[in-house]
This record gives C-alpha cells, structure tokens and sequence, in this order.
C-alpha cells in the first residue's frame, strides 16, 4: 500500500546485484515464465492460469523491488481506476461488523481452502485497525481511525470504497490486492469493509 | 490454517496474556521472543536427525543398496558440509539441483526406487504418517551445521538459475497480486505478529536460510525448505509448486546464494 522509497529501493538493487551477474532482461523474463508453468500444477481452485500475469503484475514484477517511475504510475493508475465498478445505488457503506469478520477471515481462494468456504480479506495481517485487536501486521499503515482523521463525508466513503476495489488506481504496485478487481470480495463485501473503516460506530474510529 | 489462529494459539502458550484490550503491543512482542527463546532449549528434530540417518544408511529399494554411495556434490559419500554449497550443477543428471531434487535422484537411480513411491510421503502430516524425506533432510543438513555457505554460481547452468530464481521472487501473480517480495521485501514487517525477514538484503536472507529446515512446533514436524517455499506459495494463492521443479530450484539458489558467508545453523526450531 505504501510506495517505497527511491533510497531503500537504489539500496536493495545495488545489495541485489552485487551478488550476482545482472540479469539480462527480457530474455530471463521470457525463461522464468516458462519455468514457471512446468513447476506448478492446478489444485483445487487454484488453476494454472493463476500465473497468467495482466499489465499491472507484469509491470510490476519487472520493477522487481523499486518504485514506478513516475511515468509508469500514472499510466498503471489510469489503468487500474478504469476498472473500478462503483455500487449503483451509490451507498458505500455496508454494515461495519461484517467488515470486521471479513478483516479478520484469513481463508479464501488458497488451494488449501473450500472453495465454497468463506472468502475474507484478512486486513489484520498488514493493517491495525481496531485498537482491541493487538495481533495485526506491518505491512501496510495502520488505518485505525481511518474516518475519524479524514472525515465522514461521502467522498472519502467513495474513496475507501474505490481503494479497497482496486488499490493500484491510487498506488501503482500497491502491495494490496485488488479486492474488486480481481473478484476475492463482493461489491457487499467491500461495502462491509468501507463501514469499518468509515462508520463513525465503527471500532476504529472510536 | 489462519496466521491469527496460529498467533493466537502462541499468545495462550506465552500463558501470561489475559486481557487483550490492557496489553501493549510491545509486551505481546515481548513475550514471543520469550517464548522463542525457551524454544532453543531443546529440539525434537534431533530425532528426525537420527532416525534420518538410519533410513539413509539401510539397503532400501530393488537393487537393496543404501544412499551412502549418493553424491551430494562433495563426492559419492561425502554428507558433512554438502548442503553449505547447494544447489549446484551435477554434471550426471545435467541438471541444477538442490538437496531434495538430488535425494529423489539418488533413490531412483541408486536405489531403483520408482519416482512415484520415492514422491509417496514427501511432508508428513504432522501425526501418524512421518516422512522418510523429512527425516534425511533433517540428517544431511544437521551434517552441515557450522560450516559457512558456499554456493558457487560460477557455472552457466548455476548462474542461469540464480538470475531465474531471482525473477521468481519478484514475480508477482495469482488473484492476490502477491510474488515473495510482498512480504520480503521490507525490514521491520510482520504478518500478525509474525517478524518478516528482508530476503533482498545480505542479512535478511542469510538468517532466514541457515534457519532452514526447521522444526515446527505449530506443526510437529521438521520442515525442508522445499516444504516452506510449497506452503508460501499457497498462501500467495498460487497453484501448487511442484516439489523438486526447476523454480523451486531456481528460488533456493537465489536465496541460498544470497546467504553466502553465514554458518549454516540448522534444523533449527520455529514456532
């Protein structure tokens, strides 16, 4: 979710490539695919055309751990906002403790996983977010009192709606799923999630 | 199996944690690391370490031979410090191979053991079904314990597959968007309250892959490192990385290479 920092980013491709020979481009991309294909196989939901990269994942693979230059973010963005289906009643917000059990589902669309099992987003394992829940990840920001900071108006609730469907619209190679996008949660589903991060009785803007 | 399930059920190991809403972050921090810490005081892989050395030295298979003839790298016999220098290229099956891919080589050529039955139990189910794989891996790689990384990318086939290896872990896919680098491509991350190594830095991917195999207490089974890339790539939503495959191989030499100059220190323990 956070763009990374040209520094951090020079840093670990000169750590990168200092212990090894540069890799030559395209060609090595080309052959990594390839291997790709023989190396996995299909299980359960999980098929092979799972490793069928769009533009966005390709782009961003290719960048390996840097950040898009600027050029290239913003064709990713207009890319990715294109893609954004917006509720047609236009209400955003859904009911936040549903979004609170889908923030906390782990499970969905793993091989491992009952395909007519539940499906969540498992926010907590990138993000804090309701300050009772201590065992949350790092890799995203936390987003506790995400309607509290920035207001409750119907804007952001379009916004946060928008991120969650697709967050490279904001963030090219955002290491955030594209929820919406990619169809892990419903447009209800997204709506329970905005109200848990927009819903004034929502936890976490408490 | 859900990573909150796993951190709580380690929240009640730690024992002391009670209210949840009155603890502080950095106290449930606290107490992990001393958890981990009571964890080294003893590690049942010692005993996939034995008997892995067993199965390794008994007439097994058709041709009723044992794999102490099985070339590792260092020579037909040689296991102590084999596995500090792979993956690396073997000249007779013409391939690069890491410990697993080249004890599944060893099986069938040596042993006359088919593919399939030497594939039957490669993980174990963390109960009554125990892998003979699990348990070799656990002995070579305890035969390695101490003695610096050392894997040589100076052969073509070698430095190919690190260069493709490297492209695997950037490779981002599935309907998650997630390659390696979602996860290890940041210091300081966790998942949960689970600490994230940096696998594109010296010291994140060192740590990590001389920590590797490992037994997982949350499991109850000694782990391989085909096993932890098999288990991550399910989690990324991949398909099911096939085990001994040319990626799985490509992966290992990228981060084993990357992890040059560290003793190796392992099976270790994990949560």
């Amino acid at each position: 979710m956070t763009k990374r920092s040209p520094v951090l980013a020079t840093l670990v491709a000169v750590a990168v490539i200092g212990c090894a020979t540069t890799p030559s481009g395209e060609d090595t991309a080309a052959k990594a695919a390839a291997m790709l294909k023989s190396s996995f196989k299909a299980n359960g939901q999980a098929g092979l055309d799972r490793l069928d990269q769009d533009e966005t994942e390709r782009v961003c693979s290719a960048l390996a751990n840097r950040a898009p230059p600027k050029d290239v973010a913003e064709r990713i963005e207009k890319l990715n906002l294109a893609t954004i289906k917006y509720p047609a009643d236009a209400k955003y917000l859904g009911d936040w403790k549903n979004g609170e059990k889908i923030g906390q589902e782990g499970r969905g669309k793993q091989f491992s996983d009952d395909p007519a099992g539940p499906v969540g987003a498992n926010c907590y394992a990138c993000h804090q977010l309701a300050p009772q829940e201590l065992s949350y990840g790092t890799i995203g920001p936390s987003l506790y009192q995400f309607g509290k900071l920035r207001g409750y108006g119907p804007d952001i609730q379009r916004y946060a709606y928008a991120k969650i469907y697709n967050p490279d619209a904001f963030a090219a190679c955002s290491n955030m799923p594209r929820f919406g996008h990619n169809g892990i949660l419903s447009e209800q589903q997204i709506k329970d999630v905005t109200a848990l991060l927009m819903d004034p009785a929502s936890p976490i803007n408490k | 199996m859900s990573r909150r399930r796993l951190a709580a059920g380690l929240l009640a190991i730690c024992g002391a944690l009670v209210a949840p809403l009155l603890l502080a972050q950095s106290s449930a921090v606290d107490e992990i690391a001393k958890y981990r810490a009571a964890l080294q005081e003893g590690n049942p892989a010692e005993l996939w370490e034995v008997r892995g050395e067993d199965i390794w030295k008994q007439k097994r298979g058709p041709k009723q031979v044992s794999l102490e003839q099985c070339d590792l790298g260092l020579g037909p016999g040689v296991v102590t410090g084999a596995y500090a220098r792979l993956p690396r290229y073997f000249s007779d099956a013409d391939r690069v191979m890491d410990l697993e891919s080249r004890i599944l080589w060893c099986m069938t050529r040596l042993q006359g053991i088919s593919d399939a039955d030497a594939r039957k139990q490669l993980f174990g189910n963390g109960n009554d079904r125990k892998s003979d794989m699990e348990a070799m891996v656990a002995y070579v790689t305890s035969e390695s314990r101490g003695t610096p990384m050392n894997v040589s990318i100076n052969d073509p086939h070698e430095a190919e597959m690190y260069r493709l290896g490297e492209k695997m872990f950037y490779f981002r896919g599935g309907t998650h968007d997630f390659g390696c680098v979602t996860c290890h491509g940041e210091s300081g991350k966790r998942i949960r309250l689970q600490d994230l190594p940096n696998l594109t830095t010296k010291d994140g991917a060192q740590k990590a892959y001389t920590t590797w195999p490992a037994y997982r207490v949350s499991q109850g089974e000694v782990r391989s490192f085909q096993w932890r890339l098999y288990d991550c790539f399910r989690q990324q939503r991949f398909p099911e990385l096939v085990y001994g495959s040319d990626a799985s191989i490509a992966l290992t030499m990228f981060l084993a290479r990357n992890a040059n100059g560290a003793a190796f220190d392992a099976p270790a323990i994990k949560r």
